[in-house]
């Protein structure tokens, strides 16, 4: 690297993170929210049944995409609540506090995630 | 050191609830607030998950609760959020990120338009995924 | 509209040489003339009125970028705002936000002075050319490139409209930042990574949450909203590929 005096800091990788976050909720959300969050309750569509989800689950694709759907949200929001609470209430001199709670949920969040889809199904 | 011209300059703080003060920017805080309903939803993916590798019946157990009225309630509202979390990003998209194809620029209206199709698409593939 | 109408601008007053200790707010009267600007206003209290009103402006035409004040608690170019849509007033009238104020609608640039010189706003070359070599030459599609960022006047209205800056003012800010990419954007300049080391920090583009409104204030569409996320997006791929090529010497 010839550019001496750059401090190195994770900030870009996060922001990363945070971007392919954003468009993977934008992408993948909204569908399954309306299906499993009113479509299916409200009667509109019939559930499907436990074996075809159980079996859609257990495909090695679907794990890791949806890993990958839960962490990369996961970071998403932990970046975007960490910002807005330091902005909103002036906590910004907090702010490796609340970075690290932010962004340690969405690392819990995704472990738990990873535990569901890889150890439980 | 500060000159004692400098010193009588007036420093005025933005207020405690700045972000209530004006419409764009309390649009603003809403459209980040919506990151707490993409949170909330990853949660109910979760417990989805948890009720199918459980077993049938945990299955219609959560079925059950999806149905009760509150917290279909609360999904609406978090759906509320969660499109405008998915609106604001892909409109935003076209200005964070300039495209180019052997060259050329592609024009804003043009990625903003792929954006809104890649969604369609998915949108179609999961639902087919998941009823199918 | 008849000829005797008025109407009421109400003008921030700060004067410290007096021995205020805080701004006020005064009510003066202007003619409600069609063609007329909030500026043509403040200059008619200057004449008439009150000659002690203090403020800056210069072209009267948008292009100089002195005359931004707040109006109505929303940054605008005073000579280009008008009278007539603003009626029936009372108009607020403060000065720039987010910035100290020397003098009623004065306020001190020093900051914002300092942030346009930090990233380095001019061609850097490895090697500078002779003159005899002749210019560095363009293509017109070159030029388009940059163009939209170069239109900055530095009215400053995108550091006011800027809830970032206004927490917290060690962040670079808006128009720096487009500037900055003006010339990273530039073919003929070769300094893209001397600027990422200021615009890489924590108080360079990262401070930006994209909130937009420096886009919306600004009087030339710059968009500097639009370039803080395509730099990010440069900065985060640059350091993505550092990580991964180390061995990388350029």
């Amino acid at each position: 690297m010839t550019s001496p005096g750059r401090r190195v800091t994770p900030e870009p990788f996060v922001w990363l993170l945070f971007s392919a976050g954003g468009v993977v909720a934008a992408l993948v959300l909204p569908v399954l929210l309306v299906l499993f969050g009113v479509a299916i309750p409200l009667g509109w569509v019939a559930a499907p049944d436990h074996e075809h989800l159980l079996a859609v689950l257990r495909n090695p694709l679907t794990r890791l995409g949806l890993i990958g759907v839960c962490a990369l949200a996961l970071v998403h929001a932990a970046h975007r609540v960490r910002f807005t609470v330091e902005h909103a209430f002036r906590l910004g001199r907090y702010d490796p506090i609340i970075a690290t709670a932010c962004y340690g949920a969405a690392a819990v969040g995704t472990a738990v995630a990873a535990y569901l889809l890889l150890a439980a199904l | 050191m500060i000159s004692p011209l400098e010193a009588r300059y007036y420093r005025r703080r933005m207020p405690l609830l700045w972000w209530a003060r004006r419409r764009s920017y309390a649009f603003f805080m809403l459209r980040e607030v919506s990151s707490v309903f993409v949170a909330w939803f990853v949660v109910e993916i979760l417990l989805l998950v948890r009720a199918v590798a459980r077993g049938a019946a945990a299955y219609e157990g959560f079925l059950d609760a999806m149905a009760h009225p509150a917290v279909i309630g609360v999904n609406l509202v978090a759906l509320a959020f969660v499109l405008l979390h998915a609106v604001t990003f892909a409109n935003l998209t076209p200005r964070a990120m300039i495209v180019r194809v052997r060259g050329r620029r592609v024009p804003a209206r043009a990625v903003l338009a792929s954006v809104y199709v890649g969604w369609l698409v998915v949108s179609a593939f999961l639902t087919w995924l998941v009823l199918a | 509209m008849g000829a005797d109408e008025h109407i009421t601008l109400r003008i921030a007053r700060y004067r410290p040489d007096e021995g205020e200790a805080e701004p006020t707010l005064a009510d003066y009267d202007v003619p409600l003339r069609r063609d007329w600007a909030i500026l043509d206003g403040l200059n008619y209290i200057k004449d008439e009125l009150d000659g002690t009103l203090s403020y800056r402006w210069s072209c009267r035409m948008g292009i100089c970028g002195s005359c931004g004040m707040m109006v109505d608690g929303e940054p605008r170019l005073t000579c280009a705002t008008f009278l007539t849509d603003l009626a029936p007033g009372p108009v607020r009238i403060e000065p720039l936000a987010n910035f100290p104020v020397i003098r009623d609608l004065i306020v001190d640039l020093t900051d914002f002075m300092h942030k346009l010189g930090k990233v380095k706003p001019w061609l850097i070359r490895d090697e500078e050319r002779p003159v005899e070599d002749g210019e560095y030459l363009q293509t017109p599609a070159q030029l388009d490139e940059f163009k939209q960022f170069s239109m900055c006047i530095n009215c400053m209205l995108c550091y006011s409209a800027c809830p970032v800056y206004g927490l917290d003012n060690s962040f670079v800010g808006p128009a720096a930042i487009a500037l900055a990419h003006r010339y990273d954007l530039d073919s003929r300049d070769e300094g893209d990574r001397q600027r990422l080391t200021i615009l890489a920090q924590p108080e360079g583009v990262w401070d930006c949450t994209f909130v937009g409104e420096c886009s919306a204030a600004c009087p030339k569409g710059v968009d500097p909203a639009g370039a803080i996320q395509q730099v990010k997006l440069a900065a985060a791929q640059e350091a993505a590929k550092s990580l991964l090529l180390p061995w990388r010497s350029r």
